[in-house]
């Protein structure tokens, strides 16, 4: 069990036949993910990963053809919003947005239309979904997971990387890892993820990593005080950013004096999250709260 | 990308937004022309791209030309928050009845626009939320419908404005929105929205803030960017496609994504140190992205000591190691260097430096890289 994706995940690969798509469906393929379809308009007709997968002009005639019940995009910013509606609008329940720099306005049109579709949407700006063992959608490096019970959410790329890489070295596995993105709007938040894993049995511990800027990680602060009943773990990065400097993610920025790493440490701890200081202090902090 | 005054006023004045008569001036002898030009009494502001302008002299009021050539001098002379005064603003005064706040922002949370205004205007709406969030009336926009009048006449009944500015508040709300989301704005306050004696709505002040990740739809903007708002080496490393922030500390940090950037910038400050930079050199190894961006690390005369944390994700380990090699031959440092290398293919990575020749001082943990980085910083031998 996991949350998300997991063996029956069956994967459609949105900009298959770019540099970065191709090379990802590569890797997810090779990790056992069961990749059933790409996407390419004008493209299709065509196999790509050495004849693998079928690539179709459109995201309707691929699920029709294939039953992709999850889409992963790798198509440039600005195609990117498109590329999500039209996924949506083709039923697939899970898209998962790796794109980064789409606009903000942007995705708070296709967030509103989401709302309406009843879609989930993973990212943008996000590292994906890794299901140690059983599938990997998006570009997280498969190698350093491992199954096990510790849940994991983050607002980052390779400081996830980090933190299961660290989880794995001390023998913690994993049953999902989930990046949300570092944008200002993501498809899921915090809390999104803190409810699947709270509901799902074979999650025990959930390991959180947050950064600076939004209020999110106060969000999932309250949520974990009001209705979490499993330990959380967390880790906040950007202790030491300056005020008004985007720090790389777009939503990484400190404005108005709110979204310091300061509030939000202060916020989980007060909700009896223990807060690492560095993040290699994490696994000791899951191991001494199993 | 932030706008000045004077440029987020002439963007809100062409949606309908009253806004008073001014000219931007460089010198003092242009302020005063401008000042003669407009009538007096006038008010100089100084456009930089930081708040607390009022507090550090930059906003003042000139009743005559020799003020106004007094007052020009003065603030073309300051430096407010470490940014020089380059332009001043001189707009015509208004009489002031009462100060009001408009402004509209992104509610990550609820993913919409929301627009905020109060009858507290002129005090900055963080210091209104600390002190009288009573006063801050919110409407949420849903984005397929936009703003709507009745959503503007809410907002103006809640701050207490009469039948009489009912019209020229919709007006300007309606203004700002428009303003916001045909420049994909992220930010847009005007503040203060003033009521003047003669009854009219003014806005007094304006602030925009641009969605960087939009600015590809916007290319004649690129011209508004002011070159203070970055330093040279930040605006480099822009062109370059690196995220770089100069920071005041002495160990300068070359790592490979946002977050793990941070982290590495906290725990080189939680043991001790002081990290000169954010810097993210992104995805992939390209050796002239590497060099690029240790050049603008040793740029920086206060780095006595470089540390690289790499993650090898999908990125390898030894494709970076050759990266760093490649930029360590071209910019021969001699500062000293940690470097921690984890993740696809370390071992070959560390292969690589220990076979460049250079002396670089490994570490196997981020805690272990960070003090070593720290000792080196403080010129004890490291290992």
């Amino acid at each position: 069990m996991a949350i998300l994706v997991d063996k029956t995940t069956r994967l459609l690969v949105q900009g298959i036949t770019g540099r970065e798509g191709e090379f990802h469906a590569r890797q997810m393929l090779e990790y056992g993910t069961q990749v059933v379809a790409g996407v390419t308009p004008g493209k299709g007709g065509q196999w790509a990963c050495d004849g693998r997968v079928p690539v179709f002009d459109t995201v309707l005639e691929a699920v029709q053809q294939t039953e992709a019940n999850t889409s992963v995009i790798y198509v440039p910013a600005r195609f990117a919003p498109d590329a999500i509606l039209e996924a949506a609008d083709a039923g697939i329940p899970l898209i998962v947005c790796v794109t980064e720099g789409i606009p903000t306005l942007d995705m708070i049109r296709v967030c509103a239309y989401l709302a309406q579709t009843g879609t989930r949407l993973i990212g943008p700006n996000c590292p994906g979904l890794l299901t140690p063992g059983e599938a990997k959608v998006g570009i997280m490096p498969g190698h350093i997971a491992t199954p096990g019970p510790v849940g994991v959410v983050s607002r980052s790329g390779t400081l996830t990387y980090e933190i299961v890489y660290a989880l794995t070295a001390c023998g913690i596995g994993q049953t999902t890892c989930v990046g949300i993105g570092g944008d200002p709007i993501v498809g899921t938040n915090f809390v999104d993820v803190l409810e699947l894993f709270e509901h799902d049995p074979c999650t025990e511990h959930v390991v959180l990593i947050g950064e600076i800027g939004g209020n999110d990680e106060e969000l999932a602060a309250r949520f974990i005080a009001t209705q979490m009943t499993k330990p959380v773990t967390a880790f906040i990065a950007g202790r030491t950013a300056p005020p008004g400097k985007r720090m790389g993610h777009a939503g990484a920025i400190i404005e108005g004096g709110s979204g310091t790493a300061a509030e939000k440490i202060a916020a989980l701890e007060a909700a009896g999250v223990q807060v690492a200081a560095h993040p290699e202090q994490i696994p000791q902090l899951v191991t001494r709260a199993s | 990308m932030k706008l000045h005054e004077y440029q987020s006023k002439q963007l809100f004045a062409s949606y309908g937004v009253p806004i008073p008569q001014g000219q931007l001036a460089s010198t003092p002898d242009e302020a005063c022309r401008a000042a003669g030009e407009l009538g007096y009494p006038v008010v100089i502001k100084a456009q930089v791209l930081v708040g607390g302008r009022g507090k550090a002299g930059g906003i003042r009021l000139a009743q005559t030309p020799a003020e106004a050539a007094e007052a020009a001098e003065a603030i073309l002379s300051l430096r407010i928050k470490d940014l020089p005064v380059r332009k001043v603003l001189v707009d015509q005064a208004a009489r002031i009845r009462s100060e009001l706040y408009l402004g509209l922002v992104v509610d990550r949370a609820n993913r919409q626009l929301v627009m905020m205004a109060s009858s507290e205007g002129g005090v900055e709406i963080e210091e209104i939320a600390r002190i009288k969030p009573q006063a801050i009336h919110k409407v949420s926009l849903n984005p397929f419908l936009g703003l709507r009048d009745y959503h503007a006449l809410t907002l103006a009944k809640a701050i207490g404005l009469g039948a009489e500015h009912m019209r020229a508040f919709s007006q300007i709300a309606r203004g700002l929105y428009e303003a916001f989301t045909h420049w994909d704005a992220s930010l847009a306050e005007i503040n203060p929205l003033a009521v003047t004696e003669s009854g009219e709505l003014l806005a007094l002040d304006g602030k925009m803030v641009l969605d960087d990740n939009a600015l590809f739809r916007h290319p004649e903007l690129e011209s508004w960017r002011d070159v203070d708002e970055e330093t040279p080496a930040e605006r480099e490393a822009r062109l370059a496609g690196l995220s770089y922030v100069q920071l005041d500390g002495d160990i300068g940090c070359m790592v490979n994504g946002a977050g793990l950037a941070m982290a590495t910038m906290d725990v080189i400050k939680h043991f001790g140190g002081a990290p000169a930079n954010f810097l993210d050199i992104g995805g992939g190894a390209r050796a002239e992205r590497v060099a690029t961006a240790l050049r603008l690390l040793l740029a920086d005369a206060h780095v006595r000591v470089v540390l690289f944390n790499i993650f090898g994700g999908i990125t390898r380990c030894d494709e970076v190691a050759r990266g760093i090699v490649a930029a360590l031959e071209e910019v021969q440092p001699t500062v000293p260097m940690v470097a921690r290398l984890v993740g696809t293919n370390e071992q070959e990575g560390r292969e690589i430096l220990l076979a460049s020749g250079y002396h670089l001082i490994t570490a196997a943990t981020l805690e272990e890289a960070a003090r070593k980085a720290v000792a080196a910083a403080r010129g004890e031998a490291g290992g």
